[in-house]
């Protein structure tokens, strides 16, 4: 597994005009596979447009201390791109007037920004219903400065949505790196102990199930419910709810599928999987995704293959939701992963 | 048309046989859906049953797309190898009690 980024690496799929080229040739040139765009004309869901915004997703950069094999930000260590405070106030501007309920903070690893703290307690304060921080867990246990994180987002009422692929080592190991599963392990029963994820706690602890290979997630109760099983029976851990994510082929997890040549059975397992009610709800219809550097995207994968919205309105700076909810949605084929079988999106299924 | 007996590809045409029996293969359709839905089992338990049976009855189709069910259900592959195993078990236990049946005709026909 690389410790590196595409980007550090100087690898092709960091471009990402490569990428979208890689999405619309092939199977979908060729017409042995529908696009996305002819496959929900079929339902009259073309042009895909935005429903009431319910979520504010904003992105505090792509700096990790982890490299997982599947990453769709292509984040690490070695990525410097990060939000600075002039743009994490703007956000807070736009978080203050927003009728979204819920704000969802994500990177990399949010924490690492150095003004995360700030951002949180200024943003806990904005009225918002549902405030979650996408934490990997790991970082929690990865230095000193951060090992009070979990008293921290307690005291700030930060519901926690964590990354974790499976209750077993090797397989969380093999995607996300070696020690990864002890830290987070680790990490789940520090938040269990101020009181995150325990029955009927307030303190929202939600997982997040992405497949470690090339194929679909199954059933999301089913895998609640084996993943509830093994880490109460084997560590005494609780969290309340897990998150089933499919992997869409964009960045890392594109050049994952290309390698180890799983691409085009991939691509045919999503559009075979493909779901018209999941379209229905599908996150880019109720989501609006900040960057690091403040530009507007439709979900969080338009903007790692930067799509930015088709608005005038295209900056935080120049925020007007009136005119942002009246843009058509930026498509491409990478928008199967987010339809197949019961759908996904980072609140896992919406079929 | 192709130069070999088995093609990956082909596992997705399997629907295709109703074309030539609508009947037949919706019904065959049907019950298989049923089969599988989740019951006195769990559909978990049943996707490993059908692994194991895949390799006894070394259906290539079968073994990919369990595996890949299984995979998809969260199954680890020391689960999969030990279904695999209990399928290798009662195949090899099927061959071995007819050793009892060549060991009482060898005790008929000898003096």
């Amino acid at each position: 597994m690389s410790k590196k980024s595409l980007l550090a690496r100087n690898n092709d799929l960091a471009n990402t005009e490569r990428q979208l080229e890689i999405l619309s040739n092939g199977q979908f040139a060729n017409g042995e596979l529908p696009t996305f765009a002819k496959k929900i004309a079929i339902t009259n869901q073309f042009p895909l447009r935005p429903k009431k915004l319910e979520i504010l997703q904003i992105n505090l950069g792509y700096m990790c201390n982890q490299v997982c094999a599947h990453c769709h930000v292509d984040a690490g260590p070695d990525r410097k791109e990060i939000m600075t405070k002039e743009t994490m106030q703007e956000c807070l501007d736009v978080i203050k007037k927003t009728g979204a309920h819920t704000l969802d903070l994500t990177g990399g690893a949010p924490e690492m920004n150095p003004n995360f703290r700030w951002f949180v307690e200024e943003a806990s304060t904005a009225g918002i219903n549902d405030f979650i921080v996408r934490s990997n867990l790991t970082i929690i246990r990865a230095n000193k400065k951060y090992h009070d994180l979990p008293t921290f987002f307690k005291k700030h009422k930060v519901h926690v949505v964590s990354s974790m692929p499976h209750w077993t080592r090797g397989k969380t190991d093999k995607q996300r790196g070696n020690g990864v599963f002890d830290k987070s392990i680790k990490a789940l029963q520090e938040l269990n102990a101020v009181g995150y994820g325990m029955p009927y706690s307030p303190l929202k602890l939600d997982l997040v199930y992405n497949p470690s290979g090339a194929f679909l997630p199954g059933d999301q109760l089913a895998l609640e419910n084996d993943f509830k099983k093994a880490l109460k029976n084997e560590f005494n851990i609780n969290f309340h709810h897990l998150f089933a994510i499919t992997n869409l082929p964009i960045s890392r997890f594109l050049d994952y599928l290309i390698a180890s040549e799983n691409y085009e059975d991939y691509m045919i397992s999503l559009v075979e999987a493909y779901n018209s009610e999941a379209v229905k709800n599908v996150m880019c219809t109720n989501t609006l995704s900040v960057s690091w550097d403040g530009w507007l995207y439709d979900c969080d994968f338009n903007q790692m293959l930067n799509l930015k919205v088709a608005s005038k309105v295209q900056h935080i700076s120049e925020y007007n939701e009136e005119l942002l909810q009246n843009r058509n949605i930026i498509i491409n084929q990478h928008c199967y992963g987010c339809t197949a079988g019961s759908g996904s999106s980072c609140q896992g299924v919406v079929a | 048309m192709s130069k070999t007996y088995y093609d990956p590809a082909d596992l997705r045409k399997f629907g295709n046989i109703t074309d030539w029996n609508e009947e037949l293969g919706n019904k065959f359709f049907d019950y298989y859906g049923k089969v599988f839905e989740e019951g006195a089992l769990t559909a978990r338990e049943k996707s490993l049953i059908a692994l194991a049976v895949a390799h006894t009855e070394q259906c290539p189709y079968c073994i990919d797309a369990y595996t890949k069910d299984g995979l998809q259900r969260g199954i680890t592959k020391e689960e999969m190898m030990e279904a695999v195993h209990v399928g290798a078990a009662i195949k090899s236990g099927a061959t071995l009690v007819h050793g009892v049946q060549m060991m009482n005709k060898v005790n008929k026909l000898e003096m």
